[in-house]
């Protein structure tokens, strides 16, 4: 090719990708804040602590999800119910719930590692602070309100999607240890406050048919 | 001459003045919204409508920053080098005629009024006098920044500078042998009406240079690219080998007037493409059908209208071609564009003789 042609040829990239991108066919950016993507169903964002659907809380104490993370972000220390006030329907429930999201680097083992669903990835990603202290979430920031709405928003959250958040803990559900990958049609899990017991996902049980082993929990 | 024509003539500096100022926030805005549509993005849209004043803000923010000055610099060198840039780069738009002359009554007399800063005889020698200035200025503020990569960037300024001005000022003699004249105004007049070539005439083309001399025109607008330091000539300031370049070391309100005299350099290269081959302001006013208002803006709408095309094409440019090596722009300088436009000069040079005088053996 001489170096005419490569030239005709590289301008005419440029001339149709602008041309593209002007008739609003090529534009691959949005206008972040006002347009939000959409993020991917399993998305890896900020946790939440959930709740069931009477209210009380999911989070037993078990300082699992502390032992399986590998950043060592998570702090949590059980105590045992109050028998006349208990805050989660077993034994115990957690009394400190704290998560650094400087060092968290959102893998997800430690939805994975839950036994009750309680801590769950959200869509949310808009976790900026001015100080680091603020970085750490108290369980108070992490607590879904009684009605189901990630607490701790911020400003800019106005425009997250409830929608999306509303199915926050539908990444668990092929994840977590009582879930499995051929649950259409069969809900295995527990529901959450404000939301309920999640619709299952469509599609998946086809291509990967039930097995024994996976299929224990119902 | 009176105090009126005086007034007139500061009026019409202040106008240039203004004008090249508001052109360049335009033009850095035009720059990043058509580069980003190349790229598929947005670009800036947040500062007024459609991003516009974006490159106010950006003005106001550098305005207000720390002028840093490092220990090694040569320092009366260091702080002339941005106004030796910004100066020429103004001075030098000031003989372009960017609209027909006005005639105006005042004070009981009638004026003729050139819509240009000022009409010199010598109009196109003085252009290309102002563009080796602003050469120096890079030249200097690579030399007395006492560091290494802008001293590397005004060494590559000297080279490059010289062998494009070389190709530049032959290209343009074919224009000023047809023409016969090098001001800019009478070159402008030159190409109005349509075209005419070896005795027929093409009535749906205008008389511009462009058709007869396109080879001079290709060669102007190559040399015109490398002289403004732009994309793919930036060798000057070629971020990934040598930072800034000549402004590596200036910051806030300095790099600044550099910044300003680029974008302005740019526009009057592509007002002086215009001027010399496109017919400037001249384009179709309807005298007599249209009011005499209109009819009077539409050259200088003419003008912005061909301009902002030759600045499309620069971002174009910028948009689309990598950064040449070194060996490669001193090639196209010396080995191509030089001794082009020295064959070109030669057979308009010979067909203007046989024009004018005959066959040598007839």
């Amino acid at each position: 090719m001489g170096p005419v042609e490569a030239f005709v040829k590289g301008m005419a990239v440029t001339a149709r990708q602008f041309f593209a991108t002007i008739t609003g066919k090529g534009l691959v950016t949005t206008s972040y804040p006002q347009e939000m993507r959409q993020k991917p169903q399993r998305f890896h964002g900020r946790h939440v602590l959930n709740r069931y659907e009477d209210g009380m809380e999911k989070c037993i104490g078990c300082e699992l999800c502390a032992g399986a993370c590998p950043a060592r972000c998570i702090y949590v220390r059980g105590a045992d119910n109050p028998p006349d006030d208990p805050v989660s329907p077993g034994e115990r429930f957690g009394f400190v719930y704290e998560i650094n999201m400087l060092r968290c680097i959102f893998c997800g083992l430690c939805v994975e590692a839950c036994p009750t669903e309680a801590i769950t990835h959200t869509q949310l990603f808009e976790m900026s602070t001015t100080n680091r202290s603020d970085a750490i979430y108290t369980k108070e920031e992490l607590l879904v309100d009684p009605d189901g709405t990630p607490n701790h928003m911020f400003d800019s959250d106005r425009f997250a999607n409830f929608e999306e958040l509303a199915h926050a803990d539908g990444w668990m559900r092929a994840t977590a240890p009582q879930g499995r990958a051929a649950y259409q049609g069969q809900v295995a899990w527990s529901g959450s406050a404000g939301v309920g017991v999640r619709p299952p996902e469509a599609g998946q049980s086809e291509e990967d048919p039930p097995t024994d082993e996976t299929g224990a929990e119902d | 001459m009176d105090w009126i024509d005086l007034g007139l003539i500061a009026l019409r500096v202040l106008v240039v003045f203004g004008m090249l100022q508001v052109v360049t926030i335009l033009l850095v805005w035009f720059e990043r919204k058509i580069v980003a549509d190349m790229q598929n993005r947005i670009g800036p849209d947040r500062a007024g409508p459609w991003g516009i004043l974006q490159t106010l803000a950006d003005g106001v923010k550098l305005l207000f920053k720390e002028q840093v000055t490092p220990r090694k610099v040569e320092l009366g060198l260091y702080l002339a080098a941005p106004v030796l840039a910004v100066v020429p780069a103004f001075l030098m738009f000031m003989v372009i005629p960017f609209g027909r002359p006005v005639r105006i009554n005042l004070a009981g007399e009638d004026r003729l009024i050139p819509l240009q800063g000022a009409d010199l005889n010598v109009g196109l020698l003085y252009v290309l006098a102002m563009s080796s200035i602003a050469v120096y200025a890079v030249v200097l503020a690579g030399w007395s920044s006492g560091s290494k990569y802008p001293l590397l960037g005004g060494v590559r300024a000297t080279a490059q500078a010289i062998s494009y001005e070389a190709a530049m000022g032959l290209s343009l003699v074919p224009v000023i042998l047809f023409t016969g004249s090098v001001r800019l105004s009478e070159i402008v007049a030159y190409q109005s009406g349509s075209l005419t070539f070896l005795g027929r005439s093409f009535d749906f083309l205008p008389a511009w240079n462009l058709f007869i001399l396109a080879p001079s025109f290709l060669i102007f607008f190559i040399a015109a690219v490398a002289e403004t330091n732009r994309a793919p000539f930036d060798l000057v300031e070629a971020e990934q080998e040598i930072v800034g370049g000549f402004h590596t070391e200036y910051s806030g309100l300095r790099f600044a007037l550099f910044f300003l005299a680029e974008y302005i350099n740019i526009f009057t290269m592509s007002a002086l493409a215009v001027t010399l081959f496109l017919g400037g302001w001249s384009g179709p006013t309807w005298d007599d059908s249209l009011p005499l208002l209109v009819s009077a803006v539409l050259p200088t709408v003419w003008f912005l209208a061909k301009v902002t095309l030759f600045l499309f094409l620069y971002v174009w440019l910028r948009a689309t071609l990598p950064r040449l090596r070194y060996d490669q722009l001193m090639n196209l300088g010396w080995k191509r564009l030089i001794p082009a436009s020295l064959g070109w000069l030669f057979l308009i040079g010979g067909a203007l003789a046989v024009r004018q005088f005959g066959l040598p053996w007839g």
